[in-house]
């Protein structure tokens, strides 16, 4: 490696990396006359990148705010090194300026860069990882492009596999701040911990006697941060446990965890010394045809992040999901939940069953129906006030009147004819507004109803020619009144398609509201390139329109996208 | 063409990485004639159990590595559309079609509930962190990957109109074994 020093020097983050590679490929042409391969194996590189262009109208009726530079842009490209047990990789972003609706800083540089050697017995990663332990009530990193969210650590990642049926996990670093497009300005916060998972069959050694499999694991996340406080003794390291139990064979799967967190007096928490507690269940059973799964969550005070000061979507440590269906109909996502990490109690169930083929009830090609239905509430809170630093106390099952979230949603998809499909949904929504305008979810009584029905029907034209057409309808008493929507998307096969769908909200209760967000789209799709263009008002959310389903922010003007894997 | 005098640094240094790296990518395309396989990563099956990657394999035959989600309509058409057909697609060509499924931790417990109501006959696996999608530079979903009997991606594909399944048939019968 003593040949790559002179390619280290410091010339711009940019050159370092075009000059990492460059060196790479340079060693490998001059082993070529030294050893002689046969064949010279130089890696592979891949990658992927996306552009996502926009320009802004000034919108007085959906009250846009002001957007000197007319045009935004959001940029990312990924590229991905592999040879033998090395692998590295870098992504480069720009935000030349930031679209509206992320909340990254205008400026581009290199945020996620790293070095992997992996063999069979030890994984390890320096430089920038994603990592999850058990489903991530103490620690989860990921990121969503479309949706801007990306909490990676900077740091060190181990991962041991030697011992046949366990799995440990080393992690410690920092995280990426939202606003930053760079490494820079990382969490204050020092993120270390540690995970076990034990599948039992294997440690245990009678794989070959049970179908059933049985797994146990353990993780402990700890944060230091120090403390400036004046006033208040604030905790320097805060520590989260978690614990979690999983049986699955082919029938049936059961998954729960636990977790605990120490005292953490945050912002988001209003700065109570309270410790959280976290509780996930989930059951299901399935068959060919058939399959049902019942969840339950209870979430006290578990919003767990790397500085306490942090808000929103910004360095947040764990994963705590909606215990509510994932739409992507455009309607059905008006009244979008997010977990109360403060407390709520939630309940969800859902049953997919397929009615067979060749039945009076299923027709020729079967009719798959599915049920779910969600239930949230806040958690019943006792003001503390023996000791006011303690906030408030709770039982395991009380919750307070006031209702989050409740859905019961109907779906049943059927295929008519070799040309012709169709799917229908019928939801009854009750969603409580005034919970997302509030940071520390004390709430009003202030419930939404909506009635949403939708039918999205494709008929087959020719072989290659579809057509696709969607009628969406919310029927809602309060909040912005009643909308309507449709869409129609006309693609041909393989490569181009075309689409336009208006959202108009013609129930709003003042007229000169009642707005249509109507848009045009078309794209040209080859192999893994994807280029499109549209132009028009969009509501924020996520949109499922030629052949993908993105999340995009809200705007109003033309917007151009580029996206492709190589 | 008019070039604006107010293009930034910044963009001047992204074209200029760009173009080196194609550069870089098209020169090393040309000296190195091997074809990407699949990368080594872990992802759970529908028991919970942890795979890794590099055991993908179809006995010398195609395979199909196909990534959807359940909120993911397009993908969910595809894969129904698919299963329609994906005996007489095995009988004529022996492929084998792996569905990974991207959904997180709010969706992952529901996955075999939801495979098995579908009646899905493929081969599901759960990337729940995005290990796999990265590794594989996936964007959006469904994105379609085809690997020959070495293991070596030969074609891949992004988005699912209907009619879209024809092409990959096409692919498909390029390289699968002639009967």
């Amino acid at each position: 490696m003593k040949n790559y020093n002179h390619c280290l020097q410091k010339s711009g983050a940019i050159s370092i990396f075009v000059a990492f590679f460059f060196c790479l490929f340079l060693t490998g042409r001059a082993q070529d006359t030294t050893l002689i391969p046969d064949k010279l194996d130089l890696g592979s590189l891949s990658g992927s990148f996306q552009v996502d262009a926009q320009n802004y109208f000034q919108d007085s009726l959906i009250g846009t705010p002001n957007f000197p530079q007319k045009i935004g842009m959001n940029g990312f490209m990924n590229l991905y090194y592999t040879r033998g047990n090395f692998s590295a990789g870098v992504r480069y972003e720009a935000y030349l300026p930031t679209l509206q609706g992320f909340v990254r800083n205008t400026g581009s540089g290199i945020p996620y860069r790293f070095a992997r050697y992996r063999n069979d017995k030890l994984d390890i990663t320096l430089g920038n990882f994603y990592e999850q332990f058990g489903s991530g009530m103490i620690f989860r990193s990921y990121e969503a492009w479309g949706l801007g969210f990306d909490n990676v650590m900077d740091g060190a990642s181990v991962k041991l596999t030697g011992l046949k049926g366990v799995v440990l996990k080393g992690i410690i670093g920092r995280q990426r701040n939202a606003f930053s497009n760079n490494t820079e300005n990382q969490s204050e916060g020092l993120v270390r911990g540690a995970d076990g998972e034990v599948l039992l069959n294997d440690l245990l050694g009678f794989s070959k006697y049970v179908g059933t499999q049985m797994r146990i694991g353990a993780s402990v996340v700890s944060r230091y941060q120090k403390d400036t406080d004046p006033v208040y003794v604030l905790p320097e390291n805060v520590a989260a446990f978690a614990g979690r139990a999983q049986v699955s064979n082919q029938h049936f799967n059961f998954y729960a965890e636990g977790a605990y967190k120490i005292n953490d007096p945050s912002t988001v928490n209003n700065r109570i010394y309270k410790p959280g507690t976290g509780l996930f269940v989930q059951g299901g059973y399935f068959e060919k045809g058939l399959g049902i799964s019942i969840s339950a969550k209870r979430i006290d005070n578990m919003d767990y992040r790397s500085e306490r000061s942090a808000t929103f979507n910004n360095l947040m440590l764990n994963f705590l999901p909606p215990m509510t269906k994932q739409h992507s109909y455009r309607l059905a996502t008006l009244f979008p939940y997010a977990t109360q990490a403060n407390g709520e109690l939630g309940f969800q169930g859902e049953v997919s069953y397929k009615i067979p083929k060749k039945t009076s009830l299923g027709g020729k090609y079967g009719t798959g129906i599915a049920f779910n239905y969600s239930n949230i509430h806040g958690l019943e809170r006792t003001h503390n006030t023996s000791d006011s630093l303690m906030g408030y106390t709770t039982t395991f099952f009380g919750v307070s009147d006031h209702i989050y979230y409740e859905e019961i949603n109907l779906e049943i998809t059927k295929t008519f004819s070799k040309k012709f499909k169709g799917s229908m949904m019928l939801m009854n929504v009750t969603y409580n507004k005034d919970l997302f305008k509030q940071l520390t979810g004390f709430f009003t009584t202030s419930e939404v109803h909506s009635f949403i029905s939708i039918v999205d029907m494709s008929y087959k034209i020719k072989p290659k020619q579809t057509l696709r057409t969607e009628l969406q309808h919310a029927y809602t008493k309060n909040e912005f009144g009643s909308w309507a929507m449709a869409l129609v998307e006309y693609t041909f096969a393989p490569h181009w398609f075309i689409a336009a769908f208006d959202e108009y909200n013609y129930g709003n209760y003042k007229d000169e509201l009642q707005i249509h967000y109507f848009t045009g789209q078309a794209g040209f799709l080859w192999e893994s390139f994807r280029v499109t263009a549209g132009y028009g008002r969009q509501r924020a959310g996520v949109i499922c329109v030629g052949g993908v389903c993105r999340n995009v922010p809200a705007s109003n003007g033309f917007q151009v996208s580029v996206s492709g894997t190589f | 063409m008019l070039i604006s005098k107010s293009i930034t640094i910044q963009m001047q240094k992204l074209f200029l990485t760009l173009s080196s790296l194609l550069l870089l990518f098209l020169s090393g395309q040309a000296q190195n004639s091997d074809k990407p396989k699949l990368p080594s990563v872990n992802v759970k099956n529908l028991k919970g159990q942890i795979v890794t990657t590099s055991k993908f394999g179809n006995d010398g035959n195609p395979f199909v590595i196909n990534f959807w989600a359940t909120w993911c309509k397009p993908c969910v058409l595809e894969l129904n559309t698919i299963n329609e057909v994906y005996d007489d697609w095995k009988e004529e060509t022996k492929v084998k079609i792996i569905a990974i499924s991207i959904d997180d931790a709010r969706n992952s417990a529901k996955v075999a509930p939801f495979v098995n109501g579908k009646s899905w006959d493929y081969e599901v696996y759960i990337d729940e962190n995005g290990d796999l999608k990265r590794a594989l530079n996936v964007t959006n979903v469904p994105h379609t990957f085809l690997f020959n009997g070495k293991g070596e991606l030969v074609w891949q594909h992004n988005a699912y109109s209907p009619g879209d399944e024809d092409e990959l048939l096409a692919q498909i019968r390029k390289i699968s074994p002639k009967k």
